[in-house]
């Protein structure tokens, strides 16, 4: 099986090397990926939509569709793994530990359902990863508000900067992740509940689709920013900036509460309880 | 000689993504355990996303961001300056995509662990057939 493999893998290799000999010189003007539509997008997007980072005029507003999507395949694919993996009304595992915090001496419960998670002296941890690191957790504790506020940065300032929706969305999941990282899992999850999270994730989305939906119900086609010209009062090629902004704000809320979605179920199996 | 040489420079960063994702591609065909599987997907994956990257560059291109300082707006921006954008909009895009069925992936691969306790694939098949 091995050898089969490796002897497909090394042809297809070598007619994929071969078939090179055919493909544009790396870095020429003059290759077919940058001929056809590419200049159009470099030289009007200023004149039409306002916004000089040409690759977010082109995710949000001529290729709006698409983005629109890819979106919605996030938002699957974060149902995908609640549906796979989430067990409802499961308790947790019965065996819990418990560290008294004064004097640091871990204890094992058997059948610890009715123990509260919070006790005055004790701290629950993970039975998987014991050792307390204040180090970890106090760098993370003033790292994660300037990480959450640089993702509003990268949200906001995608029109002028590289950044947008996707990139600031995955930032500030990650502040989030971070934290059920070097705390627990639970910490995470008291702060981001999976509620608010299920419900920020189609939001998302929503604000998407809405956006183009408020389009669509002003009169142009869905998507076509223009149309919001008379609710924001700027002329038609300002009101196509500022909805590619909307459009990145529901990519943003969309992109965090999935990644935060996948880290949570993944991390814990399903069971939101002990993670990694 | 030298036009050998310079077909090399020309071409040498297909090869490479080639051969990243023929790494790719041998983990996906030949690896036994299920999570190599995903990495080699992964690797597999990165190797598309580099590969759309460097067909969008220029020589003597700067990035898709036009210049609009003070008095920078009165000249139209010429498309031989900036970088081709559109390569960069696809991958945006499909590296949180890639992250996003790589949890699909894993999530699969918890539950195939939960009901096998295994992530070989020959135990599973032979516990498959075996029932």
């Amino acid at each position: 099986m091995k050898k089969i493999g490796l002897l497909i893998v090394i042809l297809t290799g070598v007619f994929l090397i071969y078939a090179t000999a055919d493909f544009p010189r790396w870095g020429d003007p003059a290759s077919p990926a940058s001929t056809h539509v590419s200049p159009r997008y470099i030289e009007k997007s200023m004149e039409e939509t306002e916004v000089p980072n040409v690759v977010t005029s082109v995710l949000a507003d001529y290729r709006g569709y698409d983005t629109m999507f890819e979106t919605t395949v996030i938002f699957a694919a974060g149902v995908a793994c609640f549906i796979l993996l989430r067990i409802p009304g499961s308790g947790g595992p019965e065996e819990r530990l418990y560290r008294h915090v004064p004097t640091g001496i871990t204890i094992r419960v058997k059948d610890a359902r009715n123990v509260p998670s919070r006790l005055a002296q004790f701290e629950r941890i993970d039975t998987l990863w014991v050792p307390h690191d204040l180090i970890i957790k106090t760098a993370c504790r003033i790292l994660i508000p300037f990480i959450q506020l640089f993702a509003l940065y990268v949200i906001a300032h995608g029109h002028h900067s590289p950044g947008g929706g996707f990139q600031g969305g995955v930032i500030l999941g990650a502040s989030i992740i971070v934290m059920a990282m070097s705390h627990d899992l639970r910490a995470s999850i008291e702060r981001m509940g999976e509620k608010v999270n299920a419900l920020l994730c189609a939001a998302g989305v929503f604000i998407y689709a809405g956006t183009g939906a408020l389009c669509l119900s002003m009169g142009r086609n869905f998507l076509d920013y223009a149309a919001l010209a008379p609710l924001l009062h700027c002329d038609p090629v300002m009101a196509r900036s500022y909805g590619i902004f909307m459009v990145e704000i529901g990519v943003g809320i969309a992109v965090m509460a999935t990644m935060i979605r996948i880290y949570d179920n993944v991390s814990s199996a399903g069971k939101y309880d002990e993670g990694l | 000689m030298s036009q050998v040489i310079s077909e090399v420079l020309a071409k040498y960063n297909y090869w490479i993504y080639i051969t990243l994702m023929m790494i790719g591609l041998y983990a996906m065909i030949t690896k036994n355990n299920l999570v190599k599987k995903i990495v080699g997907m992964n690797i597999f994956q990165t190797a598309i996303i580099l590969y759309y990257v460097s067909i969008g560059s220029k020589k003597g291109g700067t990035i898709p961001i036009i210049e609009h300082g003070h008095g920078a707006g009165t000249h139209a921006a010429r498309a031989a300056e900036y970088i081709n954008p559109l390569p960069h909009v696809l991958m945006l895009t499909a590296i949180v995509v890639s992250v996003a069925t790589l949890g699909v992936a894993l999530a699969l691969a918890i539950k195939i662990y939960n009901r096998y306790q295994t992530l070989e694939e020959d135990e599973i098949l032979s516990q498959i057939r075996g029932k």
